[in-house]
């Protein structure tokens, strides 16, 4: 008790050298939830970037997402299906633990479990050895150039503080949430004080953190506002100093307001247009014994029907960037090659003509409209712009528990036309070949793939890309399959949305293009 | 009477076996819980094994009977979103919506009652005619538009009132409660109103219309005519003998009110159980939905319960014809 | 939200509705009813305001000046203007537009068309169900009388909005794929069902007390069948609460619709209702595009008052205890 309060003095004391007394609350909302704080339980950015600021991977992602050493200070390819990572030393976990190998090599069983959703961290059949305390290797079953890709949202756990509170195994999707889930032991820069999942989490500085702190702050509130307009109101009365996202056609008024700014930025989720190309029949049209979208004419109409400048103007307010390609160009570094079919209204009817619909033809649109950025608006925008080449499309708007059921696997992808929005995980253009472009197959290829869209030339690209260890090769080989996607108009790609951030001007952000709130380089006044 | 409370008992019982049967036919329309349960890459047949664990793929009826025989013993298992057992969020979600919907009743009687004595008293008045002009916007207006305004009004334009939320909180036991902070009390003000504007307006009416038709009884014109004060006349007699109805009324509403708490909920980011049920329907989850409408449906027939056993002990003569709205 | 049972004590049949067959407009013109409505200023107010909106609503393909639903008269470049006298306002749209380049003006006035037409339609579907199970129940009594009565407590148990979002969502997946206006029918559908409830109630209770006065008795005396009997003489004479319990609903179908579209299951946003306007409105209220939600709002609002103001006087006007 007595050497409680002595080391409390002292960190009281070292505080007060260290830091200004006055407390240092930044509060900011997210319009979802934060639930389990096990960051293997749920793949998406959020829940992974609030769980960023507590846990660490081995690498990380410095504020231009370049990826930097993190939990190992560095790592060589020994072999090129042998990788060796040497860890940080001297790094303890919340609860005192020394950070080590068998921490490592626990955390890559662990993320393979059945249960866990980050299985695609870890390619299937690598090997996890370990060297010695502070090295592990990582024995791949192919040569594999972006192994560490995603391994800043691989979190490493504390094996024995794992094996001390039931925290082994992953908690599933399906059961309750374990009491560790409702806590976090990590070796990031902040400890989880209280959560209350779907109300609010509150963080606090880690003291022992290994790093040096880029924030002054003492004490983080989060909250989840679902409400849009709530969440614009709650930032420009100052409860909150931070929320994200802002609906675009509030960033003028946030801005307008004395003490609130907007920090915008480009966003890697590109959104995109499916049109079923598979069936030999389409489910929701007034076309019967063809599929008009198997004519690649029909595709490219649809093409250049869409007046993207008045989207992006007029949907958007500037807040988008129009793109040709199904992957944002921060991720591709050949994007620039390519660029949209024009905007011209009369040579779509002209190839409607060619493909025997001078008249047009109905057919219906799915779309969510709680998912994207102003989602249902781009899809009205596209229906009537669609409308003057004389195509006749109804919009189905739905919510996007119905529309993903719908439009996705569930329901055999039970749509005719639909809106999708996609951001690659690994920040790599082989995720897109695989997942939207890809044709569909029984082992998970085209999954993602809403409209079937199918051509085994691309599928035969995309394989030879997965193994390319060249740079230069492999970026070759990924403007030709996506060359092939945009002369066809396979899929129509519209816009990277952007990102849009409400901040107080009290306090000072980083803005990653991955849209991860990281609270650790926060200066609040 | 014993019969006849056995009788109510059992359709009791009959109406909440209906109520969720009809529960669990809205699961199979809402969507797909899954995809709002995993990442973006979760492959299909990690999602597939997925609904086989959660037993989505079980016939109908098993589901529905596994259902019942959790709901019987007070399980309704585990939240998709929030992975925690259903019972413990309500009961966690619970305070919040009650001491909402609580508000807003004081709120609509401290006010409705006094304008609709008013009102029924000074019928042709123009101060009457403010009143129920006023009270009828109150009913005019759709809820999630008068919270908007008021959002925007008191929060955004003047910055006295909080946006959302319920502040600071004080937990007593395994209740929380905002009503002992100045915050929380703060916050507890714009929800509330906007809850309650429509049953002070009902409550308004109410007893107007009562008032009115009292004040016209022989028994009133009597009391005149002994030569009682008017304030004796309307506030000793006329408004003791509305008052029964009203509360009643009051009684069965307060059910209402936390039904309706969703929008005022969703609008002010409440965090109570209409919160969570409308999250619910957007995320497909099950077990909260499920759950919370049982809930609503056990509210409703416990108060028309009690409602129509006092009713059958106030007048025998319901026995024989049965309860008359 | 729901006025069910609130605010409407029992309702007695005013001898006025049953005064002797004479010609009809005549009849009118000499009720109680028509002299109740002339002498308060604000009911006369209320009528003819209602009487132009609907007329507005019949008339919109007529006196709008653009039609909102043809996709191919929008354009995306004339989204978000101010109303014409404001700065940046442009003479064509006097009200403004809304963010995907509809007239506000023309929106209203097809918008107020589809939520009267949804609202009149729920109204009458309920008050069809309602007033023929209450007949039922009431007269026969009996099973069929806690069969049906069960089942209005079963509607009971949840709120409109909550027998509408169910219903529509069964409704949604039923006619999912069908080109062509389902939402429309399964607003109407949604709303009707349930509202049913009070019409059943109040008709019951009417009918236990008209079927054992004489002139039933008599009827039954003279071999007319029960269904004659239910449909020409108990019928008539349970209609006016029927009909001021309708005027009060046709006002809360319209919130309903509106509050519905508000939930996301309202009409779809390309031929809106005044409830889809609101909705999309209040997404740039912050923003300053007030007109967005400003005009339907106030539409909204004025058309469900000056109902409302005729339900009350209805009310009041027929229940013979405050003449």
């Amino acid at each position: 008790m007595k050497l409680r309060i002595m080391t409390l003095a002292a960190a009281v004391a070292a505080a007060m050298l260290t830091a200004p007394v006055e407390a240092k609350t930044f509060r900011y909302a997210f319009q979802g939830d934060l639930n389990a704080l096990d960051p293997y339980t749920l793949n998406e950015t959020f829940t992974l970037g609030a769980l960023g600021n507590v846990m660490e991977g081995l690498t990380k992602r410095d504020k231009d997402l370049k990826i930097i050493p993190g939990l190992a200070e560095r790592w060589e390819i020994a072999e090129p299906t042998r990788w060796r990572f040497y860890l940080r030393k001297g790094v303890k976990f919340h609860n005192g633990e020394d950070f080590t190998a068998d921490d490592v090599v626990f955390s890559a069983e662990r993320a393979l479990s059945p249960e866990s959703n980050i299985k695609s961290r870890i390619a299937a059949g690598t090997k996890v050895v370990k060297v010695d305390d502070h090295t592990v290797d990582f024995v791949t079953t192919a040569p594999n150039p972006i192994l560490h890709y995603e391994w800043d949202t691989w979190y490493i756990f504390s094996k024995k503080w794992s094996e001390a509170n039931g925290a082994t195994k992953v908690q599933t999707s399906s059961s309750q949430l374990s009491p560790f889930t409702l806590k976090a032991n990590g070796t990031g820069p902040f400890i989880v004080e209280s959560h209350q999942p779907g109300v609010k989490t509150v963080f606090k500085p880690n003291p022992n953190w290994w790093g040096k702190p880029e924030h002054n702050l003492t004490e983080v509130i989060f909250q989840t506002i679902k409400s849009d307009a709530t969440r614009v109101a709650a930032l420009l009365s100052g409860e909150i100093d931070m929320m994200d996202p802002v609906p675009v056609q509030d960033i003028a008024r946030i801005k307008a307001n004395a003490g609130t700014d907007v920090l915008t930025g480009p966003e890697l989720r590109t959104i995109f247009l499916n049109m079923d190309s598979l069936r030999d029949e389409l489910l929701y049209s007034d076309v019967k014994g063809k599929n008009p979208f198997k004519d690649a004419r029909v595709r490219k109409a649809f093409y250049q029907a869409i007046d993207m400048e008045a989207i992006h103007s007029r949907v958007m307010r500037g807040n988008s960037a129009n793109s040709a390609l199904l992957i944002s160009p921060l991720l591709f570094s050949r994007a620039a090659e390519f660029k949209r079919h024009p905007y011209d209204p009369d040579a779509a009817k002209k190839l409607l003509a060619e493909a025997g619909y001078p008249n047009g033809f109905a057919v219906e649109m799915d779309c969510p409209n709680d998912r994207y950025v102003n989602d249902e608006a781009i899809c009205q925008a596209v229906v009537a712009m669609l409308a003057r080449i004389g195509i006749k499309a109804k919009l189905n708007a739905m919510p996007k528990a119905k529309y993903f059921e719908k439009a996705g696997a569930t329901q055999k992808y039970d749509s005719s036309f639909n809106l999708l929005g996609w951001t690659p995980g690994s920040f790599d253009s082989h995720n897109v070949l695989l997942n939207i472009t890809g044709c569909r197959d029984d082992k998970g290829a085209g999954a993602f793939n809403y409209g079937g869209y199918c051509n085994p030339k691309v599928d035969e690209l995309a394989k030879l890309v997965l193994v390319e260890t060249d740079t230069a090769k492999r970026d070759d080989l990924i403007a030709q399959a996506f060359r092939i996607v945009h002369e066809e108009a396979g899929i129509i790609p519209l816009h990277q949305q952007a990102l849009n951030w409400g901040v107080s001007k009290k306090v000072k952000i980083v803005q990653r293009a991955d849209n991860q709130i990281l609270f650790y380089w926060v200066q609040k006044e | 009477m014993l019969a006849f409370t056995i009788r109510r008992l059992l359709e009791a019982a009959v109406v909440m076996l209906t109520v969720a049967l009809l529960a669990f036919v809205l699961f199979r329309f809402v969507g797909d819980p899954i995809n709002q349960m995993v990442g973006q890459d979760t492959s299909i047949a990690e999602r597939e094994e997925l609904r086989q664990r959660l037993g989505l793929n079980d016939p109908v009826l098993v589901q529905f009977g596994r259902f019942i025989w959790n709901a019987a013993r007070y399980d309704f298992g585990i939240s998709y979103q929030v992975k925690r057992p259903v019972t413990s969020l309500i009961a966690e979600r619970f305070p919040a919506t009650f001491e909402l919907a609580l508000t807003a009743a004081l709120f609509a009687v401290l006010l409705g009652i006094p304008m609709g004595v008013y009102t029924g008293i000074h019928r042709d008045s123009w101060l009457s005619k403010l009143f129920l002009s006023v009270s009828l916007v109150g009913i005019s207006l759709p809820t999630f538009l008068i919270g908007i305004l008021l959002i925007y009004v008191f929060a955004v334009q003047l910055g006295v009132l909080p946006s959302f939320g319920r502040g600071e909180v004080v937990r007593i036991g395994g209740w929380t409660t905002g009503l002992l902070t100045a915050s929380g009390l703060k916050a507890l003000i714009l929800p509330a109103i906007t809850l309650g504007l429509f049953q002070m307006t009902l409550v308004t009416r109410l007893v107007r219309s009562q008032m009115l038709e009292v004040l016209r009884t022989d028994y009133i014109k009597f009391a005149r005519a002994r030569g009682l004060s008017d304030r004796a006349v309307n506030f000793g007699h006329a408004l003791k003998n509305t008052l029964i109805p009203v509360i009643t009324i009051i009684g069965l509403q307060l059910g209402a009110i936390i039904a309706f708490a969703i929008i005022t909920e969703t609008v002010f980011q409440w965090p109570g159980m209409g919160l969570m049920f409308i999250q619910a329907v957007q995320n497909a989850d099950i077990p909260v939905m499920s759950a919370y409408l049982l809930l609503v449906a056990f509210l409703f027939v416990l108060i028309n319960l009690i409602v129509d056993l006092l009713y059958v002990w106030i007048d025998p003569r319901v026995r024989i014809y049965g309860r008359e709205a | 939200m729901s006025s069910e049972e609130q605010g409407l004590p029992a309702l007695e049949v005013p001898p006025s509705t049953r005064a002797a067959p004479r010609g009809l407009p005549a009849r009118f013109f000499d009720s109680d009813l028509w002299y109740s409505f002339r002498s308060s200023r604000l009911v006369v107010l209320a009528g003819i305001v209602t009487l132009l909106m609907v007329g507005a609503a019949l008339l919109a393909p007529l006196i709008a000046p653009h039609d909102p639903y043809d996709l191919r008269a929008l354009n995306l470049m004339d989204s978000d203007l101010p109303p014409a006298w404001v700065q940046g306002g442009d003479p064509r749209f006097l009200l403004g537009t809304d963010d995907q380049g509809r007239d506000i003006l023309s929106t209203i006035l097809y918008g107020t068309r589809s939520s009267i037409a949804i609202s009149v339609l729920a109204v009458l579907l309920a008050i069809g169900i309602g007033v023929s199970l209450g007949l039922v129940a009431g007269y026969f009594g009996g099973i069929a009388d806690t069969i049906i009565m069960r089942i209005a407590d079963v509607k009971l148990t949840f709120p409109a909005i909550l027998v509408a979002l169910l219903i529509n969502g069964i409704a949604q997946t039923l006619f999912r794929g069908r080109l062509g206006g389902a939402e429309f029918w399964i607003l109407v559908l949604s709303i009707g069902l349930s509202f049913w409830v009070q019409y059943a109630r109040t008709v019951r209770g009417m009918t236990l007390v008209e079927k054992n006065k004489e002139y039933v008795q008599a009827a039954r005396l003279i071999g007319m069948s029960r269904t004659a009997i239910m449909f020409k003489h108990v019928l008539p004479n349970v209609l006016s609460p029927v009909l001021v319990i309708g005027t009060i609903n046709l006002a809360l179908a319209i919130i309903t619709e509106a509050t519905l579209s508000f939930l996301g299951v309202g009409l779809p946003p390309t031929e809106p209702s005044l409830g889809t306007m609101i909705q999309i409105g209040n997404k740039y209220l912050f923003s300053g595009s007030w007109w967005m939600v400003a005009f339907p709002g106030v539409t909204l609002a004025v058309l469900v008052l000056a109902v409302n103001l005729l339900g009350d006087w209805l009310r009041d006007a027929l229940n013979p205890k405050l003449r």
